[in-house]
């Protein structure tokens, strides 16, 4: 126990002086570069822009309000493409995550030095590219429109489903798995007796996960030409139109309240 | 007894994932409708994706080549911008988020702290990254300085969050037993609560920073720094090559991030 003796009276310290050294300095050399950070953003600032923000806030927040609720009649087709956006995404990716999750659970994958690797690959490249990157390289490739966004959501989203559903495979009851082998099933019996109703659940509950996700990811899509009801937001932004601007974002905000209370609901029903 | 000799003889029927019969129907027929409806309003343009199959070739192949080189003062500029982004705003982000998730958990805050604080993270997590990005691009002008301050806000909701949680769920006893010890609130606070909530809080700022530092790519395509702005211009101008390498780079850093965040919350745990 680290003790400092003070004129005879042992006091206790949390560390020892060495201990508090080092502290020290990984303290400073956080400072430093968090001062570096600083000064490069602030390098590249406009200051006057920013003294001159609250009077432009003010004035970009009395041009928004009141919302120009009229505009809403105009909005259902939008956010039922957002819908379908998030939604049939959600289920081509799962449609694909599936056989990935298989290839790279440990316990399942067929081959452990070449097919696991090639599995935790495509698992990490399609998490670490953001939703809007994808859409915009598929606008370029097949062009714009709901499906672009389809496919982005979906490719964005194997990742995700995949990596937790393989999580799910290993932590499996092996036990079970054996008893169905005991029987005499063949590879695909006991994929489908042994080890599909045990991640059941867990595969329901990353699927509505995901796609409360992709709902709200999808409502953005559109601002690079993807459909949904980005669309909408950006050219609406376009023409400043910002009473439009401020509808929007209310049905964006109702829509993601909206779906993360159904996926509550329905995570909450099924563990 | 008779339930069991009703089933002799009869094969064995996997059971149903959903057990009551009406919901199970209720949700296949809706499914189906649904899909079909769906699909019925997609309109895909058959003719443009086989068109663009052909790019799509050009692209996937771009990645066995990538180009680093003829635009690697921009890349190297949109990269230092976006790391910058990202330490400033995680470093900020997680200094507020400490006393909001104090103030959100219930056993450490009063109720008017409790419900003002919740309403923060409500907030900050009912908003889109790239939507704050728009608004504050348009307050503050183009730049970093919106990206990050993006970020940071982002940071509060995700950490405030689950930290808060955290502290809601510790051992009450080892806080208590500081507490029996005379200790005043700070003191309670930094030997009672942060040790049992440190490695926690160690594992979701590394987390955290890796989320910001992907969601920094982005930012640009709004004119809020980082090197989405170099990647939107490279897909605009079709120089997939110089795309590739981009993407390859944000790849590698996310893949390090990741190794480095499971080995440092290895350690802490």
């Amino acid at each position: 126990m680290p003790v400092q003796d003070l004129k005879g009276q042992k006091i206790w310290q949390r560390r020892t002086g060495r201990e508090s050294l080092g502290h020290w300095v990984i303290w400073l050399i956080g400072v430093a570069i968090f001062a570096y950070c600083w000064q490069q953003i602030s390098a590249s600032t406009t200051w006057f822009f920013v003294w001159d923000a609250p009077r432009i806030a003010n004035d970009i927040w009395t041009r928004a309000t009141p919302p120009r609720w009229e505009y809403i009649a105009q909005l259902g087709k939008p956010i039922w493409d957002t819908l379908n956006i998030a939604t049939l995404g959600t289920i081509f990716s799962l449609i694909l995550a599936v056989p990935v999750a298989f290839m790279a659970a440990r316990n399942t994958t067929p081959s452990r030095f070449i097919i696991r690797p090639i599995a935790l690959l495509i698992i990490v490249s399609t998490r670490s590219i953001n939703s809007l990157i994808w859409a915009l390289l598929l606008i370029a490739i097949i062009g714009p429109g709901v499906f672009a966004g389809v496919i982005a959501i979906a490719i964005r989203s194997i990742g995700f489903c995949a990596k937790l559903l393989y999580e799910a495979i290993e932590e499996i009851d092996e036990t079970q798995v054996e008893a169905i082998t005991a029987t005499g099933a063949s590879r695909w019996q006991v994929m489908a007796y042994g080890i599909v109703p045990q991640i059941m659940p867990a595969f329901a509950g990353i699927a509505v996960f995901r796609w409360d996700i992709n709902i709200r990811e999808s409502t953005v899509l559109g601002l690079v030409g993807a459909g949904g009801i980005g669309l909408q937001l950006s050219s609406s932004l376009n023409v400043l139109a910002w009473p439009q601007v401020t509808l929007i974002l209310l049905v964006i905000l109702a829509a993601v309240v909206i779906s993360e209370w159904v996926s509550a609901k329905v995570r909450g029903a099924i563990i | 007894m008779s339930e069991v000799s009703a089933l002799i003889g009869k094969p064995w029927k996997k059971p149903p994932f959903i057990q009551r019969p009406w919901l199970r129907w209720l949700l296949i027929v809706g499914f189906v409708a649904y899909l079909i409806a769906a699909f019925s309003t997609i309109e895909v343009n058959w003719s443009r994706v086989y068109a663009g199959l052909e790019r799509g070739e050009k692209f996937i192949l771009a990645f066995t080549q990538p180009d680093f080189t003829s635009r690697s003062s921009d890349i190297w500029e949109g990269m230092i911008e976006s790391i910058v982004m990202t330490v400033a705003s995680s470093v900020v982000g997680i200094a507020i988020s400490i006393p909001i998730a104090l103030g959100a958990a219930r056993n450490v805050a009063p109720l008017p702290v409790y419900l003002i604080c919740r309403s923060i993270i409500a907030i900050s997590r009912a908003l889109q990254e790239i939507i704050v990005a728009i608004l504050l691009v348009a307050i503050f002008g183009f730049g970093p300085l919106a990206g990050f301050l993006t970020l940071s806000f982002a940071t509060i909701g995700f950490l405030a969050k689950l930290l808060a949680e955290d502290i809601e769920s510790m051992d009450k006893v080892q806080a208590e037993a500081i507490k029996a010890s005379g200790a005043k609130w700070t003191q309670w606070i930094n030997y009672g609560v942060q040790p049992q909530v440190m490695p926690r809080l160690i594992g979701l700022s590394i987390y955290r920073i890796d989320i910001n530092f992907r969601e920094s790519a982005i930012l640009g395509l709004v004119g809020a720094g980082g090197i989405g702005a170099t990647l939107n211009t490279a897909f605009d101008r079709y120089e997939y090559d110089t795309a590739a390498a981009i993407l390859l780079i944000i790849i590698v850093i996310v893949m390090a991030l990741e190794y480095l965040s499971g080995v440092i919350r290895a350690r802490v745990q």
